[in-house]
């Protein structure tokens, strides 16, 4: 694998979670527990979504479809996002700690990445940097509230970052041709990115009383990057995609 | 002779359509201007990634210059090559927004922190005594305040 198709492959894999991951955030407009978190959930969404259409705004620059055609025709086992953000939004607990889990290692990779040899991401990694301080500080705001709050609260927190702990794990799949990113001071690659999260997430979760697994229990969920997805991805795809299935040149 | 000058004095005319009392110039991103004899071509940057708003600011742009009949051909590019923060806003912008009733950012937040969010003065009676409700507001550059000592709950533009 040469290093465009290395390069493609890190941008599909961002392009891809960020469009899930925000098509999931904005399954809270209008169902969020108060008006602040329905706000901030949708706001997340845009945001990823925006975020999502530059990174395939570069794909395109390297020889892909454009956006839309790219983000709304391909069917689930073409996408290489990870099954963490695929996972139904669940249990308000759990959108949060999965926020908490995901944005993190969003955070880490942006900032990794400002200073990538590919200027056309190191650009965008700049303005996504600073836009993610806001998802970072609101879920660390909430992890560490209820993380730390009454004995339910607590529990639900606990629960769920058991139960999503090895899907984080598997955001961090390598990719099959990394040496050459990190050869090329493209990208650091995916186990140093790893390292950097846990070193910066396990204090966090530590002062919001939430314990992680055991390390002898971690088994990464991986097969994301590679398309092979939860029965989750496909229903979610469709839902996504119902207007563009029904007219493809609806404009709003 | 068409100038740069010219031309942002045009821009000014331009406002952002979420904010209406601050131009794209005093809102700093217009980030290129160049001009071959009567052409002109304009570079903006983001300001949020997800503003939806961008497309259409391009189109303001293009619109507003077409009225111009000393200009030619215009065209507008949006890049990445200038990283937007609202540092670039200029101390007119933030008398404008602040004429919106929207609190100014504040300056040099590359460090930004719910306590920075939590010292947003009132646009309306400039106290300092307000509570930060939401980081997130109504558009992607907002968040969400009250005022306790005139009881208004207000926006401010959030620093990035």
């Amino acid at each position: 694998m040469n290093s465009i198709d290395a390069l493609k492959e890190l941008l599909y894999k961002m392009a891809d979670d960020q469009l899930i991951i925000g098509h999931r955030n904005s399954e809270w407009t209008g169902l969020g527990p108060i008006l602040e978190e329905d706000i901030a959930f949708s706001s997340m969404a845009q945001d990823k979504i925006g975020q999502s259409e530059h990174l395939y705004n570069l794909l395109n620059q390297l020889g892909e479809a454009d956006a839309d055609t790219v983000a709304f025709t391909r069917n689930a086992n073409q996408f290489h996002s990870s099954k963490l953000v695929e996972l139904p939004i669940g249990d308000y607990s759990f959108s949060l700690i999965r926020h908490f889990l995901f944005d993190f290692s969003e955070y880490l990779r942006f900032e990794a990445l400002r200073s990538s040899a590919y200027e056309p991401l190191a650009q965008v990694s700049k303005k996504f940097f600073g836009e993610i301080k806001y998802h970072t500080m609101h879920a660390n705001t909430w992890v560490n509230q209820l993380g730390n709050g009454n004995e339910e609260s607590h529990r639900k927190m606990q629960e769920s970052l058991n139960f999503a702990w090895n899907y984080a794990l598997g955001i961090f799949e390598p990719g099959p041709a990394e040496n050459v990113l990190v050869d090329e001071y493209i990208f650091i690659g995916e186990e140093s990115l790893k390292n950097r999260w846990l070193d910066t997430i396990i204090p966090l979760l530590k002062k919001s009383g939430l314990t992680i697994p055991s390390e002898d229990t971690w088994k990464p969920i991986y097969g994301g990057r590679t398309g092979v997805h939860t029965e989750n991805l496909q229903p979610l795809l469709e839902e996504m995609t119902e207007v563009y299935s029904i007219d493809p040149s609806a404009d709003w | 002779m068409i100038t740069e000058a010219y031309i942002r004095e045009e821009l000014k005319q331009v406002k952002d359509p979420e904010i209406p009392t601050i131009s794209i110039v005093d809102l700093g991103i217009v980030t290129g201007i160049k001009i071959d004899n009567t052409d002109v071509h304009v570079t903006l940057t983001p300001t949020f990634a997800g503003c939806p708003a961008l497309r259409l600011m391009e189109e303001m742009v293009v619109d507003h210059l077409n009225t111009n009949n000393k200009l030619g051909n215009i065209s507008v590019e949006t890049s990445f090559e200038t990283t937007w923060t609202t540092d670039l806003i200029t101390p007119e912008g933030h008398v404008a927004i602040k004429k919106h009733g929207l609190a100014p950012p504040r300056r040099n937040c590359s460090n930004i922190s719910m306590e920075i969010l939590e010292s947003t003065n009132c646009p309306y009676c400039d106290s300092e005594n307000t509570s930060m409700k939401s980081p997130f507001g109504p558009t992607l550059c907002r968040s969400l305040h009250y005022c306790n000592n005139c009881k208004q709950a207000f926006e401010g533009f959030k620093p990035v």
